[in-house]
């Protein structure tokens, strides 16, 4: 998605290669940030697509339990924090600027040190393929599960080092996703232009300072977890070691009140997308601006109480498990709001089914689904059941699949002409659309029911004998219809950067700044600071007769 | 176990159904062997509560699913851009108090109800009294099988629970205390009860009351280390005469067979016996599974094989081929002395 204006492509490969690496603009950084993230969602892909040759059939033996072992804790820990975190934190740090009306993030150099801080915690995770058993042998991945659970991570049960990779990995992009976070909320504080109140701030804006905040409180408790696990493998303390009176449970509480707001920090910015795609291809405002703002406020507060709905099977007394409940259901009533205001956004407009906006309506049914299966899961009687079956996988591959990669599939059509100046090729959009749904639900539509027919997550194989042959063989071929429809993207990045359309600065007739300068952007965004009246500047601009100032 | 039996509910969905429908007909040819298990197919007290719950909430689940996708769609055809459009811009609504109060008030009675339904059943199972008579079992979770004592009979087996009937007369719920040798596990046998983990220093407890005999399959539902996929579990559910014979016949110490003497003291003298008991000789292990009456077990190695002579002798030549990353090494014994000690092994009833 690099563009190079004229005369700039003569230059040297290695110069332009230096440019980027020694970057403090907001843009190059979150294009950075947005290709690392992809990168790691191919790698991410692959671990799956192992995983899901694997299960195609029962009793396969085409990798050992080792090597699946290590394929989802490496698939799930990557696609979290090094591909959804990454690729989140791209697309905040491009837009959230040019939104505002500013010129740059508020600590250009600390958003590189961040983004080179994620950066290493990836390779850190992806050296433990060479350097993971130390100097005893050949190398291995973490093979713990993503959520690492206490005492399997204890010496006596993870030898050698690759559970040090993981931790030191996490660990280190960690301080990266703090920066980052401090420095989108500094930057909606302190860098807005002219006119842009708080509650003139585009949607997109509003969501993006949420799950920053949610960052800067969730990041500390994985940190300190991770530190008391180092400080338990090598310095002999026992906050997890049960053999000598430490606390499995209390890794459990540690993680998940992390693991759970992360849950709303990878999903909010996605609802940041669809809540500035759908608008424009509706040709109407957001429905109920306020009622979405106090909406997202509130379940950023509600989502730092849900936590333990992860550990509904780990014995809690009848009253916690009563209290995460009602917490874990409450969440549903903003998340619903959404939803409403989404639809009550194209109600009555004129919806142009452009790729952006086909992305961004399955994506909204889908978090309908997705939302459903959340509030089964909440019943915590149910949960008894489903709670680690393929029940659960699926219900959070819709989350994470369903919405938020197809909100950043959404946003790489409706943005690519801003970033490069080029239109996507709409046929080869339509292609990549119409495949990845058919194959996301042939996944994981069907994957619900091996988890109801007792299947639980991370076993290599199953016996035929238990009847979760067939939803098997059908999850996995749909992984193959995904594969197709991803290739069609990709080569539509790439085809489009030299064949594309020229874009103009407004080709959607939006309403939002990034809009109203040039496509790509100059280095400083924009010539003169542009001053706003209305949540729509560009609307202004384009009905002088009808403003949007006269009616907020 | 028909699906058909009791009152069918009419708020039954269409994917129960369909799971149901397709188990039950599965089952119908599979008499002996156990059912495919199936979260809506339950056969005890504690697995028909949360049925009953999952019944609810799926149905209210549908119906806003029916609700909301509908909107959707008839948004989406109703207000498509048409191509004889002029261009003009649709009127500019900024919003509705009524309709966002709506779409408020409502979904919190919804989530209040569904809060309601699901605190009675927490209520209900976690909080239940077991009547005097229940028998009680101690699950201590291992990588990787599953380790059965019944204090109140004093024997200890594994990987196949017994236990009777819970209702019906000289029936008996059966109270799982449950404990953990060395990292998270989770008991999960779907059509007895919902799940519940073993976790160590962290004692855990459940219970079942199951309605029919059968055996009813499960397996380890946190993950565990390697071989998590193979810590399968079979609970047989036997009528309360069954059981006490299978208890009198477990209380006795191994059967001793003067025709197998060289393969007992083959076991005997290597390591088998640091790792596993055999009651009544001088294997007093406790790291593996006790094997005082390994032939009463249909399988072995927490279920990856059916308990055949030849499974039996693989597995002792070398537990990787069965199961890999299993912890039992192989003891590289001759092929003769592993045919000694499997004839052995054979002749623990």
């Amino acid at each position: 998605m690099f563009v190079p204006e004229a005369g700039v492509a003569a230059r040297p490969f290695f110069e332009r290669l230096h440019d980027w690496i020694i970057t403090v603009d907001h843009k190059k950084i979150g294009l950075m940030y947005v290709g690392y993230g992809v990168l790691f969602l191919v790698i991410g892909g692959i671990e799956a697509a192992i995983m899901r040759a694997q299960l195609a059939f029962a009793n396969n033996h085409l990798v050992s339990p080792q090597t699946f072992n290590r394929m989802f804790t490496m698939h799930g820990t990557t696609m979290i924090f090094f591909a959804a975190m990454p690729i989140v934190f791209g697309i905040a740090n491009y837009l959230v600027p040019l939104m505002i009306g500013a010129r740059d993030m508020a600590f250009p150099r600390l958003n590189a040190f961040s983004f080179w801080m994620s950066a290493l915690g990836g390779l850190i995770l992806y050296y433990s393929f060479i350097g993971g058993n130390g100097l005893y042998g050949a190398g291995t991945a973490p093979d713990v599960g993503w959520f690492a659970y206490a005492p399997l991570t204890a010496q006596a049960f993870s030898p050698g080092h690759s559970t040090d990779y993981w931790i030191i990995g996490l660990l280190v992009s960690g301080i990266g996703s703090i920066g980052t976070a401090l420095n989108i909320v500094t930057t909606v504080f302190c860098m807005r232009c002219p006119g842009m109140l708080l509650r003139r701030m585009p949607l997109l804006v509003w969501l993006n300072l949420i799950t920053a905040s949610l960052v800067l409180i969730i990041i500390s408790p994985l940190t300190s977890a991770q530190i008391m696990l180092l400080l338990d493998r090598y310095l002999g303390a026992h906050f997890f070691d049960t053999q000598a009176g430490g606390s499995a449970v209390i890794w459990m509480h540690f993680f998940w009140i992390f693991g759970h707001p992360e849950v709303y920090v990878l999903v909010l910015p996605a609802f940041a997308i669809l809540s500035e795609v759908i608008p424009v291809f509706s040709r109407k405002p957001i429905f109920g601006y306020n009622i979405m703002v106090l909406a997202t406020i509130a379940i950023g507060f509600i989502s730092l109480g849900v936590w333990a709905h992860h550990m509904f099977t780990i014995g809690m007394t009848s009253y916690a498990n009563a209290f995460f409940v009602a917490s874990t259901a409450a969440i549903a009533v903003p998340t619903g709001i959404k939803i409403f205001n989404w639809l009550g956004t194209m109600w009555g407009g004129k919806l142009i089914f452009s790729t952006a906006m086909l992305f961004c309506i399955a994506a909204v049914a889908q978090m309908l689904i997705a939302g459903l299966t959340g509030i089964m899961l909440a019943a915590a009687p149910f949960d008894w059941q489903l709670g680690n079956s393929y029940f659960v996988i699926a219900h959070f591959h819709y989350v994470i699949l369903g919405v938020i990669v197809f909100a950043v599939f959404a946003a790489t059509y409706y943005w690519y002409p801003k970033i490069s100046g080029r239109m996507m090729n709409e046929t080869l959009g339509k292609w990549h659309f119409w495949l990845f749904l058919i194959g996301f639900h042939v996944t994981f539509d069907f994957m619900h029911i091996p988890g109801i027919l007792g299947m639980p997550r991370r076993i290599y194989t199953y016996e035929a004998s238990r009847g979760w042959e067939i939803w098997n063989l059908i999850v996995s071929v749909g992984v193959i219809i995904q594969i197709v429809a991803i290739l069609f993207w990709v080569v539509n990045l790439v085809w489009s950067h030299y064949n594309g359309r020229e874009a103009g600065n407004d080709p959607w007739d939006a309403w939002t700044l990034e809009w109203s300068t040039s496509s790509p952007p100059p280095d400083y965004n924009f010539a003169i600071v542009p001053t706003v009246r209305s949540r729509r500047p560009l609307w202004d601009l384009k009905h002088p007769e009808d403003p949007d100032w006269k009616y907020e | 176990m028909s699906l058909e039996g009791g009152a069918a509910s009419v708020a039954r969905s269409a994917l129960a159904v369909t799971c149901g429908a397709w188990a039950g007909a599965a089952h119908a040819s599979l008499r002996i062997e156990p059912a495919i298990p199936n979260i809506f197919h339950p056969a005890s007290t504690p697995a028909d509560n949360i049925y009953h719950l999952s019944v609810f909430v799926l149905a209210v689940c549908a119906g806003i699913f029916l609700t909301v996708f509908s909107l959707l769609v008839y948004a989406v055809i109703k207000f498509r851009r048409r191509k004889d459009d002029d261009g003009s811009e649709p009127p500019q609504i900024y919003g509705s108090n009524q309709m966002e109060l709506a779409w408020t008030v409502i979904p919190i009675v919804i989530v209040f109800v569904l809060f309601l339904a699901a605190a009675r059943v927490i209520h209900a199972v976690e909080d239940a009294k077991l009547p005097a008579n229940t028998l009680e079992v101690t699950v201590i979770g291992h990588q990787f099988w599953w380790e059965f004592q019944y204090p109140q009979q004093g024997f200890i087996t594994a990987n196949e629970l017994h236990v009777p009937v819970g209702s019906g007369p000289n029936g008996a719920p059966t109270h799982l205390k449950l404990l953990s040798a060395d990292t998270d596990h989770s008991f999960w046998v779907p059509q007895l009860a919902g799940k519940t983990d073993l976790i160590p220093n962290h004692p855990n407890e459940m219970w079942i009351e199951p309605h029919q005999t059968g055996v009813y399959v499960g397996q380890c539902a946190q993950y565990c280390g390697v071989q998590h996929a193979k810590m399968l579990l079979r609970v047989i559910v036997e009528s309360p005469e069954d059981f006490q014979k299978w208890v009198t016949a477990q209380k006795n110490p191994a059967a001793e067979s003067d025709n197998v003497a060289h393969g007992r003291d083959v076991f005997e003298s290597t390591a088998c016996v640091n790792c596993h008991t055999v009651a009544g000789t001088n294997a007093h292990g406790k790291f593996g599974p006790d094997l005082t009456h390994l032939m009463s077990r249909e399988t072995i190695a927490a279920g990856a094989a059916t308990n055949t002579r030849e499974n039996l002798r693989a597995w002792i030549k070398n537990p990787d081929d069965i199961k890999p990353g299993a912890l039992m090494p192989a003891m590289q014994m001759s092929e003769a002395d592993i045919d000694a000690v499997t004839d052995y092994m054979r002749t623990l009833r």
